[in-house]
């Protein structure tokens, strides 16, 4: 069963499928706190992953050359997520909030408008060209593969997918503990819930904004990192491309729902990589050219017959 | 020396973006009093309440908390010092617990939560037994109960509700009026909106009839419960 099923469905297309849930999952938290706390699509948001890839990438590589020895990717993340988060702050300081009490559409454009101003700017410092993040094939992992193979189910896992999988599943215990337990995070689900009531009941809402910046920055650049620790190289439209699943993933799991998010993140990419298996017949089920239609096609499913997602979320 | 009046408003002249909405209007609150503002639909009442808490645009007038001038204050800054605002509706939080939605009531208080959270579950004892449920999926009656402890959760100079009993069945009705009999027992003033004339009336210190965004009558609640105009208007009195 494992050896004709199992070994090829879950190593080749569930675990893959599960790394690119993750990815989406992370991006797609900041884009519906956005959405549910400034109420607004911020198509930038895709941009903050791809900038912080590429700071993620400079520190390793200003490390490498000057100190001599290679650091982890998760570890050079660290300054990346601090400047990417001062950067957006700064942003929203002196970009976004004029426009807060404007009517939405033009915040949108002006994030469309952030979106090709970071875009450009990352061409220009780093070049238009893909850039290796870490170079070679990543192997499977020799302990999981042995001690999975221990119980006939051989587990090919290289390391980089355990530490996205694991770094995601970290992030999310911190997230629920932040908006469950903290009162910083309790202000953002009640300034999702209702900003207009927020305000009267004595809530310092532009606190809540920075807050909301720092969350969704934070973990749109451990998207970013994750994304190119899994491509293994950096382009300066890794951060559009994903912004179609990401937000299809925020619909899915309904408007201003972290954990919706989280479950649409996960729904999609693995719809995603299951939609290539070979279902029926010998071929995949979609060619794998279809995979983004996919989580179009979940959006506009999603958006027809229950518009306010899984787990019903903000109707604009 | 007589005392201030806890709120006064005098000559206000307020609105939305263009459009004039109140006209010379003037209420006071005293020390410990409950006072009442009826009036039909479209009169103005909220827009009073909204005045007071800076939610929009005072052309003129004055507002003043225990004698300090409060026009164009910032509402947060207006729940700080100490305006307990019920809002006609979505007055809570729906996806926050019960107790999650006291303690957004308490954001700008620094100590004292835990006892504050605790008197309001004294006040409204259903509210303990549903703590930890969603706000959203409660009643209608619980839900303005859960409105009216949110906002008590600052230290109440006055408490502004607005119409806290429409739609409510009969029974959730008289139950909000004793809460707020009991409220204003604890010394809190209350300046209360209502569609209910008569009940409002009968535990109002005194009332103010507001038409077309001006003042129309005065006077003690008892008064007005006996002036045939007001009767005629909004008693449902017959004659
Ligand atoms: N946000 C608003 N923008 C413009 N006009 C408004 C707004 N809110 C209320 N109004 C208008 O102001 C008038 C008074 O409204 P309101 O104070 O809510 O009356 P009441 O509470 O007595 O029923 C109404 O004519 C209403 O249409
Ligand atoms: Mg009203």
């Amino acid at each position: 069963m494992w050896q004709t099923f199992g070994f090829e469905f879950v190593n080749f297309y569930f675990i893959p499928g599960l790394v690119v849930g993750c990815i989406y999952a992370l991006g797609a938290i900041g884009i519906t706190l956005t959405f549910g706390i400034l109420r607004f699509a911020n198509f930038a948001h895709g941009e903050v992953m791809m900038i912080g890839a590429y700071f993620t990438w400079t520190v390793m590589t200003l490390v490498k050359n000057g100190l001599g020895f290679p650091i982890h990717p998760l570890v050079a993340a660290v300054p990346a997520i601090a400047l990417a988060i001062s950067l957006f702050i700064f942003v929203d300081r002196y970009f976004y909030k004029p426009f807060r009490s404007a009517p939405t559409i033009r915040v949108v454009m002006a994030s469309f408008g952030m979106m090709l101003v970071i875009r450009s700017f990352v061409q220009s410092v780093w070049g238009p060209n893909q850039l290796t993040f870490v170079p070679g094939i990543a192997r499977p992992n020799e302990t999981v593969k042995s001690f999975t193979n221990s119980f006939d189910m051989m587990i090919l896992m290289p390391n980089k997918h355990f530490w996205i999988i694991a770094g995601t599943f970290v992030i999310m215990l911190a997230l629920s503990w932040l908006l469950t337990k903290t009162k910083i995070g309790k202000g953002m689900r009640a300034v999702s819930d209702s900003p207009e009531l927020a305000k009267v009941s004595g809530i310092d809402v532009e606190i809540i904004i920075r807050a909301t910046w720092i969350v969704g920055g934070f973990c749109a650049v451990a998207a970013g990192v994750f994304l190119v620790m899994d491509l293994q190289m950096l382009e300066t439209t890794m951060g559009f491309r994903m912004l179609l699943p990401m937000f299809a993933a925020a619909i899915l799991g309904g408007i201003g729902r972290p954990f919706g998010a989280v479950v649409g993140g996960l729904v999609i990419g693995l719809a995603e990589e299951l939609s290539v298996y070979p279902w029926l017949g010998n071929g995949p089920l979609l060619s794998p050219g279809y995979k983004t239609g996919v989580a179009f096609a979940i959006m506009i499913v999603m958006l027809v017959l229950r518009p306010s997602g899984l787990f019903k979320g903000r109707l604009f | 020396m007589s005392s201030l009046p806890t709120l006064e408003i005098n000559d206000l002249f307020a609105g939305y973006g263009e459009t004039e909405i109140l006209k010379s209007i003037n209420i006071s609150v005293e020390p410990a009093q409950t006072v009442a503002i009826i009036g039909p639909n479209g009169a103005g009442k909220s827009t009073v309440i909204k005045s007071v808490l800076g939610l929009v645009n005072v052309r003129g007038g004055k507002i003043n908390l225990n004698g300090q001038d409060i026009i164009g204050i910032a509402p947060d800054e207006a729940i700080r010092q100490g305006i307990s605002y019920v809002p006609q509706t979505h007055n809570v939080f729906p996806n926050l617990s019960v107790l999650e939605n006291l303690e957004m009531g308490a954001w700008t208080r620094k100590t004292g939560i835990k006892e504050r959270i605790d008197e309001m579950f004294t006040l409204f004892p259903d509210l303990q037994v549903k703590k930890s449920k969603i706000a959203g999926s409660l009643s209608g009656g619980q839900r303005q109960m859960v409105a009216m402890a949110k906002a008590l959760m600052v230290d109440s100079k006055i408490m502004l509700l607005d119409e806290p009993t429409a739609g409510l069945s009969p029974k959730y009705q008289s139950e909000i009026f004793q809460t707020i009999k009991k409220i204003n027992g604890s010394g809190i003033p209350i300046l209360l909106v209502e569609q209910n004339a008569k009940q409002a009336l009968e535990i109002a210190d005194k009332g103010f009839v507001l038409v077309d965004g001006a003042n129309k009558v005065q006077g003690t609640g008892k008064e007005l419960l006996e002036d045939s105009n007001v009767a005629r208007m909004f008693l449902g009195s017959k004659d």
